[in-house]
């Protein structure tokens, strides 16, 4: 099959992620939502990689799910934190500070 | 060929050359990161009382031996100042980087005192939460509250984020540059979320902060993603060699350097990318605000400039309008959006969004001059920046800091001496004579105007003027009217804070009165190595 392919599957995936980044309200939706955009990325760089005949492209996307855990950690560490505290994890409640 | 060879030609390959390091090349860096695990394992082994002390010296003795790195590294460039790569090429050793690692290091020696600071609490403790895992409001937290708990994780923390600092400027494959991104954002996320009093508003700037920056970097990740497709490499000397004779517009290369852009103007909070700028800077503990502020526009600044001179030099007639463009909206909507601000925290963001803008203009002259200029900007930028919030600090009330403008009427009156230091450091923003401000904000204007984008020069001296109506007006309030009776105090803190403020003092009246040794060093320093 003719990679452009997935390179096209890439860029509608990472779309899906950056709409739902800005449409949902849920903060846990919304960072899967980015970690749908970071392996749209992944699937870039492998088809890259294979296009150009080198490995650089898969070696990355290992770095990038090494990134991708680290952001779970920390990024479900701050919302578990500020769903105690309000018992909401809407990214519309927490606005107590504007403009 | 088919699938199948392929795999067997990989495998076939059994000899896989071990890459060459030079350790001694990255030493300032790795001494931070052996700070930083030397700060986790005294978290877990160091009984809760010796921590503090453990963690503050490590940590200080630590930034002091990786400045020494730097200065000893410098003297060891070559006669012509051109520096080398490292790491199999990932990580950059010239001028800009060992520059920006210079300062970076002292804004983190300054900030790490000002994060130390134990006198400001009426109740003891530092700025971070006793317990940050607690709800806020909970009675374990009151529990936690009353033991007298108080945290050190913030100093490894604070440490990691300031490894991708020195980095970030130094990486020289965009692989690098990302990896570098996130070791600097994750910290800070969390950084963000400590502090001791106002917790929701912090949690709140937390997660903002850390939802928009993972948007962000994603955006980065995935211009880098079309970088590698065009050019088969995300080093970026060979993307400079294919982009260089590009002469069609290539799609690849044009998304690529966009959303790389994207993901660079976040986090030098350039408008549009700006919005989570004000609400993270008054949410965050005013101790990482300072560091934020100051050391992540160092980075970051640094960042963009090797990735725009380096790799992209061939493309400049095609990014250049797009950064102008950056550049006047950022200037423009930064000075007149700070003007309504009642909150001090808030106005120092804003005003740090006007002068991402005034940094730009320097980075656009796209010569050696634009590089030195910028260089010397950010010094004199980040010491006052990390002056002003230290100042925010000492002003208090029953409630905590008193940020809002109104509390801060007549404190001249009172202190006339933290009033004089904050006034300084506003008249160093607003960019008047014999301060820092002004020596930076002529070096980059005079840098864009040779380098042809004189519209940008005007638009940033109209912005200049605008801008120093509202920092005049805070200094107007603070001695022209009378001090409420329920007014906030000021506290009088311990020598750790004294020192910071002093430093930023120091560089702020220094590098305004007698700029020329530091714009020679900046000089000296502003080649990129390729």
């Amino acid at each position: 099959m003719n990679p452009v392919n997935y390179l096209y599957l890439s860029a509608l995936l990472f779309t899906i992620g950056a709409a739902g980044v800005l449409l949902r309200r849920n903060a846990i939706v919304v960072f899967m939502c980015v970690e749908l955009m970071l392996n749209a990325c992944n699937l870039a760089f492998v088809t890259f990689g294979r296009m150009h005949d080198n490995l650089d492209g898969q070696i990355i996307a290992f770095f990038t799910m090494v990134v991708a855990a680290c952001e779970v950690v920390v990024g479900l560490s701050i919302i578990i934190a500020i769903f105690r505290s309000r018992r909401s994890a809407s990214v519309d409640d927490a606005s107590l500070m504007k403009w | 060929m088919s699938m199948s060879t392929a795999a067997t030609a990989t495998l076939a390959v059994t000899k896989v050359d071990a890459p060459t390091i030079e350790y001694g090349k990255l030493s300032p860096i790795l001494i931070i990161a052996g700070v930083a695990v030397v700060g986790v394992l005294i978290e877990a082994f160091l009984p809760r009382p010796a921590r503090y002390r453990a963690q503050l010296t490590v940590a200080l003795v630590g930034m002091i031996a990786a400045f020494g790195a730097v200065v000893w590294l410098a003297r060891d460039l070559p006669d012509d100042h051109r520096g080398s790569v490292t790491a199999m090429g990932a990580v950059a050793v010239d001028g800009p980087s060992l520059f920006l690692q210079g300062t970076l290091l002292l804004i983190g020696i300054a900030s790490v005192l000002l994060i130390g600071e134990r006198r400001l609490e009426p109740a003891g403790g530092d700025a971070f939460a006793p317990q940050a895992a607690a709800a806020p409001g909970s009675q374990q937290e009151k529990d936690a509250a009353a033991a007298g708990w108080t945290q050190t994780e913030v100093y490894p923390l604070t440490m990691f984020s300031l490894v991708g600092m020195l980095l970030f400027p130094a990486a020289n494959d965009l692989l690098m540059m990302f990896v570098a991104l996130e070791i600097l954002s994750l910290p800070l996320y969390l950084l963000c979320g400590l502090a001791r009093r106002h917790r929701l508003l912090s949690q709140e700037a937390a997660l903002k902060y850390f939802l928009l920056g993972a948007f962000s970097s994603a955006f980065f990740l995935f211009g880098v993603a079309m970088l590698y497709g065009y050019s088969g490499s995300v080093s970026l000397d060979k993307i400079g060699v294919a982009s260089a004779g590009a002469m069609d517009n290539d799609a690849l290369l044009l998304i690529g350097l966009a959303m790389v852009a994207v993901g660079l103007l976040f986090k030098v909070g350039a408008v549009p990318f700006h919005s989570w700028t004000p609400d993270v800077y008054q949410g965050a503990p005013t101790p990482i605000t300072g560091f934020m502020a100051a050391a992540t526009k160092v980075a970051a600044f640094g960042a963009m400039m090797r990735f725009f001179y380096v790799a992209l030099p061939g493309m400049r007639w095609d990014w250049r309008p797009v950064m102008i463009g950056v550049a006047i909206v950022t200037m423009v909507a930064g000075a007149i959006i700070a003007i309504t601000q009642t909150d001090v925290k808030r106005l120092l963001a804003y005003s740090s969004i006007a002068h991402a803008g005034f940094i730009l203009t320097g980075m656009i002259a796209m010569s050696d001059a634009g590089v030195s200029s910028t260089m010397f900007y950010l010094v004199a930028y980040g010491f006052v920046t990390l002056g002003a919030f230290a100042v925010v600090t000492l002003v208090r009330d029953a409630r905590g800091e008193a940020t809002h403008l109104s509390h801060w009427a007549g404190l001249g009156r009172r202190s006339p001496l933290v009033a004089g230091v904050f006034a300084l450091f506003l008249l160093a923003f607003a960019g008047i004579p014999l301060t820092s401000g002004f020596s930076g904000k002529f070096a980059v204007f005079q840098a864009a105007a040779r380098g042809g984008a004189g519209s940008l020069v005007v638009v940033g001296v109209l912005c200049s003027a605008v801008a120093a109506f509202f920092y005049v007006r805070v200094i107007v309030l603070m001695f022209f009217s009378e001090p409420k009776v329920d007014g906030p105090t000021v506290v009088v803190p311990s020598v750790m804070t004294t020192a910071a403020i002093a430093l930023g003092v120091a560089v702020t009246v220094v590098l305004g009165i007698l700029p020329q040794p530091v714009l020679d060093l900046a000089d000296k320093a502003a080649l990129f190595v390729h």
